[in-house]
């Protein structure tokens, strides 16, 4: 039989669609989109597609940003706060190839932020869209492992087996342990994985001006948030919500406000605290903020000193 | 002023000349061309193209070689490949009745008709180096054998046979005869029916399959296979275009199918009969084809009404788990950066410590009072 | 022009056009209430307002049947659809993905579109209703996810008990159909989140 493709000759560029993604699975993909801003929360199951990076590295993200990316669009790319973490490079790269994408490290002028693990620390503003690339949607998961036990859990809103861990974690170590993917209650009706995003960040989205897109490609499931929806991190009225803080502020830029990453300077205890948003404690540095380890920053070659 | 410095670009397409170097190893040894894996190495080729989920020996070939031979990456790069490939329609179901036989035994009959046809198999070879492979010399392909007899054109499928007389499972479609789901264009939801559960596993990883298959064995299932049959040979495939209206014949694939023959106690409805567990891989691939009628037949545990306690019986555990591209990407996933996380991690048990010590040092500070 | 036994063009442009078209949609359903324009030219067959048009070609396919009323089902709308999106066009309304009527018909009724089941809320129809003009009418106003405080709108043209049912619908939250109204290229989204009343 002769059933072999063409193979692509080396000189031809491999015809591609627009954003990789066909687009009969674009309009899969947007009515799913259209279904979960309909019912903030709920993960709609959707016919995730085999994408060229790999499963757990952003596939669910990648595929919603390829299905809402038109030309108009500027695209941010996080990955831990930062614009330049490898997987952030890798997957901005993809949309530069495949969809001629306009792209930027600021905040503010993005009308797309495709994100794992943080929400900027500038607030976000109307028509703005946050992507995020999720691990594991379902915040019951380990709890019950059983797909089609949990689907029945947020069918009939039974999160009672939610409410005794997290009470449980409070009788053991006197508040809820849990530091990221913090489960939040939306519009009073779904439990929801807020995504591995510290819970420092959790706030942000409540009544966040921008839309709010979630995408998980190895299970299959995009669930949304509209503007202006109510996100309300589970706790109990003897033990609110708290979020991190810390006692140091920014060493680059002296921020006290944002959520810092830990940079360990030697084998000696050493060690530094920087804001996990790059594109933030830039800012703030242009402005003139300086913190107080700037200038050893500058030999651990974390920043540059660029001389006028 | 001070700016970030940003290495994360250059250091990836570092990583893409390295591995491109890696790839071709010594210089000084002729590269491997792309016709000698699809000629040498054939039954990698037959896994990855099982596990790519795509049917081409030239482009499975491909991929082990811009793999280095990682059968997973390999199977990644067919998939990511498929996935982007016009859709014509469906094919007509093969029928494997008409094989061109390679390779059938039947483990449940001494004799029966078309006979046994070992076929190219390593089942009785000792597995002891032939040294003189690793001899770069023009390899034949040993010496020559006198031509074998020609096979029977007739070679019935054992199930069949069992099936007139009654004894075995009939295979039925469902209602309506509908077209069968396809898990890479739709979202899978649970309970799984049976034609979900066999494509997740013709594209399931062999050695979780085989792994599943032997737990059976061993006692995490309650089944007592036999195998009825397996078959390795070409089969064609036919396709209806909508404007012609009749079939075409589109060419030939190797396919290995077997088929496991399962005791069924019946029940107050139902005669005892025979049940079937059934695999069907591209290529030459029987350890993926046996692995997958062992966990076919665990998971109709709930069609027997039987219990369902096994890893192997558990439909959303065999097929969530199965997938070997989507696991290897979430468990190398922890690769990626998870510094914001953890350090949400670092500050609790810090403050947690924290806090333990300042309570053990006031308890330790009031204790000495309490004594005295 | 168009001819009677000619149909109309789609989307010139499928990749950005339909790209453009569903983040009008995407708007339209994140905020409720608010006027979204499309701004796709097309020509749209007779029976369809161009934004229902755009939007059934950007969201609607093979996967998807859409119901009809029966005029516009044997009328060039029918073929329009059949032929640019390979849809199945349904007569009734059960099974319906997506859904056109005539908002000041007297039938049907919202309540017989699929509002979904509770395991999947996901699998409700989507219908657009066509109105008379999207401002002039009676004020209704909005809360509810999308919406900072209240919004109001003031369609025109719809049948009397609108409201009504489609205060019933957003009762059955987290089932219940979501709403496009439509009229020429503009178009509301008022998902079944929405809490509607009228304006005191």
């Amino acid at each position: 039989m002769n059933a072999h493709q063409t193979l692509p000759a080396d000189d031809a560029k491999p015809a591609y669609n627009y954003a990789y993604l066909d687009e009969q699975t674009k309009r899969m993909i947007r009515r799913a989109l259209l279904k979960a801003v309909a019912v903030p929360g709920y993960q709609v199951p959707f016919g995730s597609r085999e994408m060229p990076l790999a499963r757990g590295w952003g596939t669910g993200g990648i595929q919603v940003t390829a299905a809402i990316i038109g030309p108009d669009d500027t695209l941010k790319v996080i990955d831990q706060g930062a614009d330049d973490t490898t997987n952030a490079v890798s997957i901005r790269r993809f949309f530069e190839r495949t969809a001629d994408a306009r792209t930027t490290e600021a905040t503010e002028e993005a009308t797309i932020i495709q994100t794992r693990h943080r929400i900027p620390e500038a607030p976000l503003k109307a028509g703005q869209i946050m992507v995020y690339q999720v691990p594991t949607p379902e915040p019951l998961r380990r709890l019950e492992p059983r797909e089609a036990e949990t689907r029945k859990m947020h069918a009939w809103a039974e999160y009672g087996l939610m409410q005794v861990k997290l009470y449980e974690n409070i009788a053991r170590f006197g508040e809820v342990t849990t530091t990221y993917d913090y489960p939040v209650m939306v519009n009073g009706r779904y439990v929801m994985a807020p995504s591995p995003i510290p819970k420092f960040d959790n706030p942000k989205m409540h009544m966040s001006p921008a839309l709010q897109l979630f995408g998980a490609g190895r299970e299959k499931r995009i669930y949304a948030l509209p503007p202006h929806t109510s996100v309300k991190s589970l706790d109990f009225d003897d033990h609110p919500f708290r979020v991190q803080s810390w006692n140091e502020p920014c060493g680059l830029c002296g921020a006290t406000d944002s959520y810092l990453d830990e940079v360990i300077t030697d084998d000696k205890g050493g060690r530094m605290f920087v804001c996990s948003d790059s594109h933030h404690c830039e800012t703030r540095r242009e402005a003139g903020h300086r913190g107080a380890m700037l200038a050893d920053a500058s030999a651990l070659h974390l920043v540059e000193e660029v001389k006028p | 002023m001070y700016v970030a410095v940003k290495g994360g670009e250059a250091a990836i397409l570092a990583t893409h000349d390295l591995v491109a170097e890696a790839r071709r190893g010594n210089e000084a040894v002729p590269e491997l061309t792309v016709a000698q894996i699809r000629e040498q190495q054939g039954l990698a080729c037959a896994r990855v193209m099982n596990e790519g989920s795509l049917y081409d020996l030239d482009l499975a070939a491909l991929a082990l070689k811009q793999a280095q031979g990682d059968a997973i990456e390999a199977a990644f790069l067919m998939r990511a490949y498929r996935t982007t490939l016009p859709r014509f329609g469906s094919s007509e179901p093969i029928d494997t009745a008409q094989m061109a036989i390679r390779r059938r035994i039947s483990a449940t009959y001494k004799d029966l008709p078309g006979g046994q046809v070992l076929g190219p198999t390593y089942d009785y070879t000792h597995r002891l180096f032939d040294f003189a492979l690793m001899d770069e010399a023009d390899g034949s392909a040993g010496e020559a054998r006198p031509a074998a007899t020609a096979l029977d054109a007739a070679m019935p499928r054992v199930p069949d046979i069992l099936g007139a007389e009654g004894l075995m499972e009939a295979e039925t479609p469902p209602q309506g005869d509908p077209r069968p789901f396809d898990l890479t264009r739709e979202p899978v939801s649970f309970p799984a029916d049976r034609d979900v559960r066999l494509q997740a596993m013709a594209r399931g990883d062999e050695g979780f399959l085989l792994g599943l298959g032997y737990s059976v064995q061993r006692g995490y299932g309650g089944n007592h296979p036999f195998v009825g049959e397996i078959r390795v040979g070409e089969v064609c495939v036919e396709f209806v275009p909508e404007e012609l209206g009749f079939s075409v014949d589109l060419g030939e694939i190797t396919l290995t199918e077997c088929q496991m023959v399962n005791q069924f106690q019946g029940s107050k409805d139902v005669a005892p009969q025979f049940t079937r567990g059934y695999g069907l891989s591209f290529g030459h691939s029987e350890r993926k084809a046996m692995s997958m009628s062992l966990v076919d037949r665990a998971l109709k545990c709930r069609e027997f009404g039987e219990a369902a306690n096994y890893p192997a019986q558990l439909d959303e555990f065999v097929l969530y788990h199965s997938d070997n591209v989507e696991a290897a990407g979430f468990v190398e996933h922890l690769k990626l950066p998870h510094y914001v996380d953890f350090q949400g991690e670092l500050e609790l048990i810090r403050r947690i410590t924290r806090e333990r010590e300042q309570r053990l040092a006031r308890e330790q500070g009031t204790l000495p009072e309490a004594a005295e | 022009m168009q001819t009677k036994n000619l149909i109309a063009a789609g989307f010139a442009d499928p990749v950005f056009q339909s790209q453009a078209a569903f983040r009008t949609v995407l708007a339209a359903l994140s905020e409720p209430g608010t006027v979204q324009t499309v701004s796709a030219a097309i020509l749209p067959p007779d029976g369809l307002c161009a934004a229902t048009a755009t939007t059934l070609l950007t969201l609607a396919d093979y996967e998807t049947p859409i119901f009809l009323p029966q005029q516009l089902r044997d009328g060039p709308a029918g073929a329009w659809l059949r032929f640019h999106c390979g849809v199945a066009i349904l007569d009734t309304p059960a099974g319906a993905a997506f859904a056109v009527i005539d908002g000041a018909s007297a039938a049907p009724p919202l309540a017989a579109f699929d509002p979904g089941h509770d395991q999947f809320p996901d699998r409700s129809a989507t219908v657009l209703v066509q109105c008379a003009a999207l401002t002039g009418g009676e004020s209704m106003t909005l809360s509810g996810p999308g919406i900072a405080g209240s919004r109001s709108i003031a369609p025109q043209g719809l049948r009397p008990g609108f409201w009504a049912e489609v205060a019933a619908n957003a009762e059955l939250y987290p089932l219940g159909v979501d709403l496009i109204l439509s009229c020429g290229d503009a178009l509301i989204g008022l998902p079944r989140t929405t809490q509607i009343e009228e304006t005191a």
